[in-house]
């Protein structure tokens, strides 16, 4: 007899023991899933929101930004496409392109395949220097290492160089890579911060424009979805009266919500297109765009 | 009538002193303004600098500069308001920013 109720209250002892550590396990999970970044988990998130938002939108569609949100706007994109504004800083590009450096070599020479097709690789995280490498630094970086001095980053010359570059994968569907190593998973968690984070007087983050209110309009403007905001850079904006490149985007975007912004290619900037070059793998380059 | 007159008498130095207690001084701009520019260098570290705290302090300086040092030290306390919003923005930001996240 006191044996049986011993066996009975250890059963007890061992189903509490476990009703407890199930218990424990599963309220431990789901805060340790949260802090863990898991982009591939992150970017199915990101396209499925977009796309039920958007159900009758094409997903290559969203990287026309806000020329996809609206027929109206659509058939505006599709007459400016007849004569782009970009087409001078693309013959321009292509011709800076080609033209050798003072000591023979030329960007063709910096680059994988010469430099054609493969915008859609950049950025990329060089596991030797542990940070985000951009298609802007790489080809600033390109110019110092043969002795010309580096370009603005904003526009110009920066802008036709990318526009020329974009041109050639237009069509290749983003293919970023988050290689194993722990930094370059900081990079991408760090970019997602950048995005998600409130700055500025206006108290905006990128995603209060570009995921809680794409479609609608701010000011004369509409916004775009931040699902292929990057694929069609660089951009001709009506707006700027000419042409910009990614850096010019996040520059002008921190300094309308009234926040200082940071210095073109700073990590903050870099590890920001990362995540957003990311979320949009699959999606076609279609650059250079324009913009209103 | 005297008593009114006696009273007044008593207020009205009063008064005055404390108007020009309150008409800010060279000095108190400069205090102000330090202030203000501790506080913006503290965003600056957080990376989160507002334009409009610039400006506030440019525009103080600017007062400064023509001698209105009531308007300077408005402005700094200004600048100094703002660029502590700033920081407060940054410091709730390191954790409020998840909820927007899409998931």
């Amino acid at each position: 007899m006191s044996g049986e109720v011993n066996v009975r209250s250890a059963i007890h002892f061992a189903s509490a023991a476990l009703a407890l550590a199930v218990l424990a396990f599963g309220a431990i999970q789901p805060a340790v899933a949260a802090d863990t970044p898991d982009p591939a988990a992150d970017a199915k998130a990101f396209r499925n929101y977009f796309t039920q938002k958007f159900p009758k939108l094409k997903l290559e569609d969203f990287v026309n930004g806000p020329y996809s949100m609206n027929e109206d706007m659509h058939r505006q994109w599709e007459e400016k496409e007849q004569f782009p504004p970009y087409d001078f800083s693309l013959d321009m590009g292509k011709e800076m392109f080609s033209k050798p450096f003072k000591n023979g070599k030329s960007y063709a020479d910096c680059f994988p395949n010469k430099g054609i097709g493969i915008r859609q690789n950049y950025p990329y995280f060089d596991e030797k220097e542990g940070k985000v490498i951009t298609l802007e630094l790489a080809l600033n970086r390109c110019r110092e290492a043969n002795g010309e001095p580096p370009f603005s980053y904003v526009k110009d010359e920066m802008a036709a160089l990318t526009a020329y570059m974009a041109f050639t994968s237009r069509g290749k569907p983003f293919d970023i890579k988050i290689p194993g190593d722990p930094r370059a998973l900081e990079a991408y968690q760090n970019g997602k911060r950048y995005f998600y984070t409130r700055r500025g007087q206006l108290n905006f983050s990128c995603a209060t424009c570009h995921v809680q209110s794409p479609g609608e309009r701010i000011r004369a403007e509409v916004l775009a979805p931040a699902l292929g905001i990057l694929n069609a850079m660089p951009i001709y904006r009506s707006e700027w009266g000419g042409m910009g490149t990614i850096s010019r985007r996040f520059t002008t975007c921190n300094s309308q919500i009234r926040g200082v912004p940071l210095n073109p290619q700073d990590d903050e900037y870099r590890d920001l297109e990362y995540y957003l070059s990311y979320v949009s793998n699959g999606l076609p380059i279609s650059g250079p765009g324009a913009r209103p | 009538m005297l008593k009114s007159i006696r009273l007044l008498a008593l207020v009205l130095p009063i008064a005055g002193a404390t108007s020009v207690l309150a008409a800010g001084s060279e000095a108190d701009f400069k205090a102000a303004y330090a202030a203000a520019e501790a506080a913006n260098k503290e965003a600056a570290a957080l990376r989160n600098q507002w334009t409009t705290t610039a400006a506030a302090m440019a525009a103080a300086k600017k007062a400064a500069d023509t001698g209105d040092f009531d308007e300077a030290i408005a402005s700094s306390k200004e600048a100094e308001a703002l660029a502590k919003a700033s920081i407060f923005q940054a410091t709730s930001e390191k954790e409020a920013w998840k909820a927007l996240e899409i998931r």
